[in-house]
């Protein structure tokens, strides 16, 4: 779906699904605020959220997970949309996008050492040991959260797990699109001024 | 050229043609207010007695002249006396570019003396909102302040400018902003939808065109005109969108909503068609959307694309310019006349005349009605003054019988109800137009949560009339408690103070009706009367605003008694 302008459902779709939406800004302080507050204002919970550079200098991506209708995520959207310093909102579903997220484990060097059945679960689910110290043993491991939740539960089982971390989701669709056309594209718009 | 942040404000305000400034000082805004001094024939500042009357007298002077209203106030409680007229402004689409001091940069975010974090607050309720923290910044921000203020779907910004900033200093150049990637405010008008448009027009039986303020924002008026003339399509108005139509033209059906009109309220659900122009669905207009135009299409013709479908799903939709989707609507269109249509809405006139407004305007009761007064006012004016109203059943009262006849003449707070509206926006509508007659009509109750500013009115001799529709009532919550919470009137009752006393002291030329006789030669003598007026009429103590959709009801349900 197209940037800036008019989002349309036609229908109603009522079913609860969840939506990446991938949000391209200025690189402006307060706009992640400006962002969460339309979200806020509509009682609807962020999933996960995700800020980062792009391959554009000074060139902001909002990445944000939700679950909701079709109906009221694109209302948000159009919202998001309206903000001065945003270029554009894009909205996805799974399908539509590469996606993924990081987590990081850390289990006690003790356990992690107790014969190999914890290095054959890290290699099964294709985990990665990042550091391995003397109190504790850093694991790292990407995928879809139901990915790094299976490595969790797994790990969970032997009781070692100091501490859990997981990113929020990032995202890129799977068109040809490049941020730069389009962002050419909106440079070249006469929609800055009325033309009567 | 070397100047100071603070000058370079100023003179950037001037660039963009700013003639007055409605503000308040204090310490964090001292610096602007000493290069203010320098300029004073050059811009006009008028010194209200609070930040609100600063900011809805900004309003009204924006609204009536269609300029973007100035307003400045101080860090801290300045600012934050600001936030009521700056959400004000943003839910009914007025442009406006407030200035805040702040304290010294190096202290934000110290707790220090009126610091407060008026970016944060006002985030959810401006158009777009920045803190200059060093004075090179200042000619830029301000032309994209005037720049977003203006285009597309108007409203307000505010620029908080830290007092090290407008301190220093920087070399003034000055460039108008036309243009920000990452704004649109213009969407590019798309024909096909203009063409189906077209087509479920000419195909329509019975059409209903509503119209909002947006026909006002983009000076549509005359286009709006020659649409309903050509395709003979009747015209009802949103509360907003009051004065873009004379209320005397042949395919004028009267005013949407709650407390709108009959015929226009019952046909939304007979019609066939709905072709909405500048407006947004309010739930005041729409009552229950599920039982909502269940016989019509909806052409939605709307600047701002996240209106769209937010509150009644279309049938097309055509994101653009109000004046420029009708320029190009007009030529498409079949010439029509629907004369039996608009003769149904004549019958709902007959209808609601006899039950309510003859009763009304010709009361024969001894109490004064509402009705009666506004009634008398807009004859006497011809329809030709700006009226500005509060909150309330008065500003009902005089939505339903002040017959506009000019465009940008009613001034009234529309989505946020802000009561305290009308005084503060009335002194800046007469400054905005002062060859015109400027008329606030305020209840007993709005008048008490501004009445400061009558200081104002005086000290610059503005000259605008008050009128007062006083029944010692919140009139409106009152009308409520009677029909909706079995009579309970919690805490809807004031002991009012004697108004015409507070007039004298703050010497303000007014009078009181208490008796019928007297109403008509009191107003003859406060139209015409050179300079500020107060009159306060006492009206019937509880008297109800009808018709009436009660709330969550559907429009088909609007209640005649």
């Amino acid at each position: 779906m197209k940037g800036k302008g008019i989002y349309q459902v036609k229908g109603s779709e009522k079913k609860i699904k969840e939506y990446t939406l991938s949000v391209l800004t200025e690189d402006k302080a307060g706009l992640l605020n400006h962002i969460t507050i339309i979200f806020n204002r509509r009682k609807m919970n962020i999933k996960s959220l995700n800020v980062s550079t792009t391959e554009v200098n000074g060139v902001s991506r909002f990445t944000i997970v939700v679950n909701s209708t079709k109906e009221k995520i694109i209302k948000i959207l159009n919202h998001i949309n309206k903000l001065i310093d945003v270029l554009g909102a894009f909205l996805y579903e799974e399908n539509e996008i590469y996606f993924q997220e990081i987590a990081l484990y850390k289990l006690s060097t003790k356990i992690f050492m107790k014969g190999d059945i914890v290095e054959k679960i890290i290699r099964k689910h294709g985990a990665k040991i990042l550091e391995i110290e003397e109190e504790h043993t850093i694991i790292q491991k990407t995928g879809s959260k139901k990915e790094t939740q299976n490595l969790y539960n797994d790990l969970d089982k032997f009781g070692g797990i100091l501490e859990f971390a997981r990113s929020g989701r990032v995202a890129l669709s799977k068109k040809k699109r490049k941020t730069i056309n389009f962002l050419k594209e909106l440079e070249k718009t006469k929609s800055n001024k009325l033309n009567i | 050229m070397k100047v100071t942040g603070s000058e370079a404000l100023i003179k950037s305000l001037l660039e963009e043609g700013v003639d007055t400034i409605f503000g308040y000082p204090g310490g964090a805004i001292m610096p602007i207010y000493d290069s203010l001094y320098s300029y004073m024939d050059k811009v006009n500042h008028i010194l209200t007695r609070h930040e609100q009357g600063a900011i809805h007298a900004a309003q009204g002077y924006s609204r009536v002249s269609g300029k973007v209203g100035v307003c400045f106030a101080t860090s801290g409680p300045g600012a934050t006396n600001l936030i009521t007229g700056i959400a004000d402004a943003q839910i009914d689409s007025t442009p406006l570019v407030c200035i805040t001091g702040q304290v010294p940069s190096h202290l934000l975010g110290t707790d220090a003396f009126q610091e407060s974090d008026v970016i944060g607050i006002s985030m959810p309720v401006t158009k777009w909102n920045y803190q200059i923290t060093s004075s090179q910044e200042i000619p830029e921000i301000i032309s994209k302040a005037f720049y977003i203020a203006k285009s597309g779907r108007p409203g307000p910004v505010l620029i908080d400018i830290t007092k090290d900033a407008q301190f220093s200093g920087l070399n003034f150049k000055y460039k108008r902003c036309e243009k920000i990637r990452s704004y649109h405010p213009y969407p590019i008008l798309d024909e096909n939808k203009v063409s189906d448009a077209a087509k479920l027009i000419d195909k329509s039986k019975k059409p209903m065109i509503l119209v909002g303020q947006g026909v006002l924002l983009s000076n549509a008026e005359k286009e709006l005109l020659e649409f309903s003339e050509k395709s003979g399509i009747p015209m009802a108005s949103t509360l907003l969108g009051l004065s873009a139509v004379s209320c005397n033209h042949k395919n004028y059906v009267g005013y949407l909503g709650m407390h709108g009109n009959y015929g226009p309220n019952v046909k939304t659900n007979e019609c066939d068609l709905i072709i909405a122009i500048g407006m947004r669905f309010d739930d005041r207009v729409t009552g229950d959307t599920s039982k909502y135009a269940i016989n019509a299409k909806v052409i939605h013709i709307e600047i701002d694309p996240s209106e769209i479908d937010k509150i009644i799903k279309t049938k097309v939709a055509i994101n653009a310019d109000a004046k420029e989707a009708l320029i190009n609507l007009i030529p498409k269109i079949n010439k029509r006349s629907h004369e039996g249509w608009i003769n149904e809405f004549k019958e709902c006139d007959k209808l609601e005349y006899d039950k309510i407004i003859d009763k009304e305007i010709n009361n024969k009761e001894d109490k004064i009605l509402m009705a009666e007064v506004v009634n008398k006012i807009s004859n006497l004016t011809k329809g030709n003054a700006i009226v500005v109203t509060d909150v309330g059943q008065h500003q009902m009262v005089t939505s339903r019988y002040y017959k506009f006849n000019k465009p940008n003449s009613n001034i009234t707070s529309g989505g946020l109800g802000t009561m305290g509206f009308a005084l503060p926006a009335a002194l800046g509508s007469k400054i905005g137009k002062k060859n015109r007659e400027v008329i606030a009509i305020i209840g007993d109750g709005g008048i008490q949560m501004t009445i400061q500013e009558l200081a104002t009115i005086s000290q610059y001799k503005i000259g605008v009339k008050i009128l007062i529709l006083n029944n010692n009532f919140l009139g409106m919550v009152r009308q409520w408690q009677e029909l909706f919470f079995d009579n309970r009137y919690s805490f809807t009752e004031m002991e009012n103070p004697d108004f015409n006393v507070i007039s004298d002291g703050y010497r303000i030329k007014n009078n009181i009706v208490e008796n019928k006789k007297d109403l008509d030669d009191a107003i003859e003598e406060f139209i015409n009367f050179k300079g500020p007026y107060l009159l306060n009429v006492i009206v019937e103590k509880e008297e109800n605003v009808f018709p009436m959709v009660p709330s969550g009801e559907s429009v088909s349900n609007i209640r005649l008694e």
